[in-house]
């Protein structure tokens, strides 16, 4: 049994418990006022000014295909870097940074299914919930997506 | 002595490789052998060789030449390095640092002696070490070195001390300013007042500005609300400052047009004398000073509209003497800067445009109508060589006129917010006009509101601003199929309206307002306008790119940070009008014709016609067409099975209501009744308009089921009604009766 470990910054989607690895993450926001993009990807929410970037904000509810946030609650932002931008992941709410085993790490089990699935590289075994690691690479690329 | 700007840069760069060079020997003595150094040594004395022939510096050139002599010898290996030519080089490098200094100081090589040097360099080439030369100067230090120079060859390594006194200060009599003294004194030496930065540097200064220019806007927007003298007083310089530290680091990154220009001549001369003509080329304003990043956009348009030029532009030196003209051509490249923006104009004095040509081949190739080239301007002719897959050559040279041309040049200079424009006076030449912003980071640009948020449109898109108020504003936008236009001066214009584009819903604000915000734009090669719920002013913004997820989104030219802090969109006039075409793919060609239609008013011949609406839409019915009109009480219409109808004269008027609902307001129906043989029907409309007796010409625009075409009727585009088509359509029962 290895002991390799890494952090993860864990946040909740609709119920569910996700992470990205930790190095990856730019920062994590409140929620940031922002400007809609018309006839962009539905899955684009708007874009954020931080600290004079321009920061795609990209809704996971609608990405992971889980049902929209109910209306009058905030999304808070995980800004994650992609390549030399910079894209922010609304969430519902962020929660802590996690020193995880790789040991208790399993590929996606077989019983979820949908774009969750296809969207995460593995599970980790916590407890009580499981924490499911997000590929942000897969996350990000939409061309195959919905153009909406 | 003023030094140009080709002389200093080549002073720059020679003493740059000269320090290369110091360090490069004190390498090679410790490894004679590496000849990847000598190879560099070699490059750098005989760039300075060749610049130095090119400026008229006949001492340099001669002596570096005869140390090219020597290190190219030594770079094939058939010399191999030794003690007296290091020192003999080394030499070299003082004399050379010598002469750069006099011209830098008095613009002249001055009285320094390299002929010693010279047969010293060229013996140690040929192997016939000449013993006496360097000693010539007699008071030189130089007498140190001899020693070395006879000194046997196979001794490489006992000598080494011999070469650093060598070059302690071998040229120091020679020249007042010798390179310890000149160092030390002269603090305005070129090389010191000069700085080479990396363009990504700048690059980043850039951003930083920009973030300083929004940070600026924000704190002015504060500060005019404050009632604080101090910090008034504080913005006010800062806003000062911000503009002069932006203006001077935009200036970092100008270059002169004459970097571009200067391949110019060159390409003109070689395809002149191919085409077996006489071109020669002024320039003026070459020093009209442009951000780089522009001017490497327009350099192979630039380079295209010449060869154009010359190919095309200009007669052969015998059509030239016939003219009377001079035999050899004159094309003019002409820079200026005016009002924010850069002009270049490319003149030739050929024989300007063949129209009959042009027009000739446009038609050919099908991209207009005849009908259409009937009533174009000389000046919209002449555009038409844009028109992509366009050339007029007789034949296809392999320097230009294989159709790909002019229509690229303007697709460039569009992408980069420029136009060109061409004018053209037979017998006496072309002028192509390109203007282009002068920088591309920060541009002024007119803020919008629809749909609550705010877009920035750039200025250099923006034609003009309408605002219509009370009835012109709901009576100005006409439909034809479904698309607004509005007509300005006589031209329909297209109207694109931003909030439905965007599926914006309309504010309270924007409800309330009875007028309407037209913002006539450039996009291609045509006009469109712009609907807007409110216009806010024009500021600096500085363009920033949209994230890889927005790629696709073609309506948008980058995004910017306002001075409130939001981020707004920056529009991409040309990607929406693409947008607002695909949506409406039959628009453009139904306002085409209808502007068509609109010219052609006065030909047709004389009709009376029924106008009336219905769905919204103001429709028109040849009168002769039609039985009666007919007002018949609500109470009247019933219902037989899914059908309408109406008691009617005694017998059963089927009834087809026209657009989408029926008016439930008044009490009454006004109904168009047309017959057929024994049977009639009525069309239930909206209201009925007016009677008129008018000119027309109906033209068929559109597949439109319903709808026989289009014609200008009062004034107004309107559509006319298929009567039969429209029974087919609505009620297909009823066809089958009617026959």
């Amino acid at each position: 049994m290895s002991s390799e470990t890494r952090q993860v910054c864990t946040f909740t989607v609709a119920g569910l418990r996700l992470g990205v690895d930790v190095t990856q993450v730019q920062e994590v926001l409140r929620h940031q006022e922002m400007t809609p993009v018309p006839l962009a990807p539905s899955v684009v929410t708007g874009l954020i000014n931080l600290r004079g970037q321009i920061v795609t904000a990209l809704d996971l509810r609608g990405r992971l295909q889980l049902p929209p946030r109910p209306s009058g609650e905030l999304p808070s932002n995980v800004v994650v870097r992609h390549g030399d931008a910079m894209v922010s992941l609304l969430v519902d709410d962020i929660g802590d940074v996690l020193e995880v085993d790789a040991s208790t790490f399993e590929p996606p089990p077989a019983t979820l299914t949908g774009s969750t699935r296809a969207l995460i590289s593995g599970v980790y075994k916590l407890s009580p919930h499981l924490l499911m690691l997000l590929n942000t690479d897969l996350v990000l690329r939409l061309e195959a997506q919905n153009p909406a | 002595m003023q030094l140009d700007d080709a002389a200093k840069e080549f002073l720059i760069e020679s003493y740059e490789g000269l320090d290369q060079l110091d360090r490069e020997f004190v390498a090679l003595e410790a490894d004679p052998q590496a000849r990847a150094r000598i190879a560099i040594i070699f490059r750098v004395i005989h760039t300075i060789k060749g610049t130095s022939g090119f400026l008229g510096l006949g001492k340099l050139e001669s002596v570096t030449h005869a140390g090219e002599s020597l290190l190219s010898l030594l770079r094939e290996g058939t010399l191999t390095l030794s003690p007296p030519m290091t020192a003999a080089l080394l030499a070299l490098v003082d004399r050379v640092r010598a002469i750069l200094k006099s011209v830098e100081t008095t613009g002249s090589e001055g009285a320094i002696v390299v002929e010693d040097l010279k047969k010293t360099l060229l013996a140690l080439a040929d192997g016939t070490a000449a013993p006496a030369p360097p000693v010539t100067p007699p008071a030189s230090p130089v007498v140190a070195a001899p020693a070395p120079v006879v000194a046997p060859p196979t001794t490489p390594a006992a000598e080494p001390a011999a070469t650093p006194i060598a070059i302690a200060e071998p040229v120091a009599p020679a020249s007042p300013a010798s390179p310890v003294s000149g160092e030390a004194g002269a603090s305005a030496s070129v090389a010191d007042t000069n700085v080479r930065v990396d363009v990504s540097l700048l690059d980043k200064l850039m951003n930083l500005v920009g973030e300083l220019v929004l940070s600026r806007n924000q704190i002015l927007q504060y500060s005019a609300h404050a009632e604080e003298p101090v910090l008034a007083a504080a913005s006010q310089r800062l806003n000062l400052i911000t503009t002069e530290l932006q203006e001077q680091v935009m200036k970092t990154r100008m270059q002169p047009i004459g970097n571009v220009w200067a391949k110019l001549p060159r390409v003109v001369r070689d395809l002149a004398t191919a085409c077996g003509k006489q071109v020669r080329v002024e320039m003026r304003g070459k020093e009209t000073e442009l951000d780089r990043a522009i001017l490497e956009a327009i350099k192979d348009p630039l380079t295209h509209i010449v060869r154009n030029s010359v190919d095309h532009g200009f007669e052969s030196s015998a059509a030239r003497a016939k003219a009377g003209k001079p035999k050899t051509g004159t094309l003019t490249l002409r820079a200026f800067h005016e009002s924010g923006q850069c002009n270049i104009e490319i003149s030739d004095d050929g024989g300007g445009l063949n129209i009959d040509a042009i027009s000739k081949k446009a038609l050919e190739r099908g991209v207009v109508s005849e009908e259409r080239l009937r009533r174009m301007s000389a000046h919209e002719l002449e555009q038409l060589i844009f028109l992509p897959g366009f050339s007029t050559a007789e034949k296809v040279t392999n320097l230009s006129g294989r159709g790909v041309g002019m229509d690229v040049v303007k697709t460039n200079v569009e992408k980069i917010g420029g136009t060109v424009d061409l004018r053209s006076k037979p017998g006496a030449g072309t002028t192509v006009q390109i203007k282009i912003p002068l920088t591309l980071a920060i541009v002024p640009a007119l803020t919008v509101m629809s749909g609550g948020q705010r877009y920035a449109i750039p200025q250099t898109h923006l034609v003009e601003l309408v605002r219509l108020e009370g009835e012109s504003a709901r009576a100005g936008v006409e439909r034809v199929h479904g698309a607004q236009v509005y007509r300005l001066r006589g031209r329909l214009l297209p109207l694109v309206n931003l909030g439905e584009t965007f599926g914006l819903a309309r504010t309270a604000d924007a409800e309330a307002d009875t007028g309407l915000n037209i913002i006539v734009v450039q996009a291609d090669e045509r006009q469109f306008g712009l609907v807007v719920d409110a216009v806010g002013d024009t500021e600096e913004i500085v363009v920033k790119p949209l994230g890889k997820l927005l790629k696709g989104c073609a309506v948008y030219a980058g995004a910017t940070i306002m001075g409130d802090g939001r981020v707004a969109l920056i529009l991409d006039v040309a990607g929406l009008a693409q947008h607002a075409r695909a949506v409406h793919a039959k628009t453009e060609q139904a306002v085409t014709a209808a502007a068509e239609a609109l010219a052609d008013g006065a030909a047709g011949e004389k009709q009376t016609l029924l106008l009336f609406s219905a769905g919204g839409e103001t429709l028109a019915l040849p009168l002769s067409s039609i039985a009666r009109l007919e007002e018949l009480p609500r109470a009247r219409l019933e219902r037989a099975g899914d059908r309408s109808v109406a008691q009617y004269r005694g017998g059963i008027l089927p009834l087809i209501q026209l657009g989408e609902s029926a008016p439930t307001d008044t009490g009454n129906l006004q109904v168009i009744v047309y017959s057929s043989g024994e049977r009639s029907v009525g069309f239930v409309v909206e209201q009925v308009l007016d009677i008129v007796e008018e000119t027309v010409r109906v033209e068929r625009v559109s597949a439109r089921p319903g709808v026989l075409g289009a014609a200008v009727v009062q004034g107004r585009v309107t559509d006319f009604l298929d009567v039969g088509a429209v029974a087919r359509l609505k009620a297909p029962w009823l066809f089958e009766e009617l026959r």
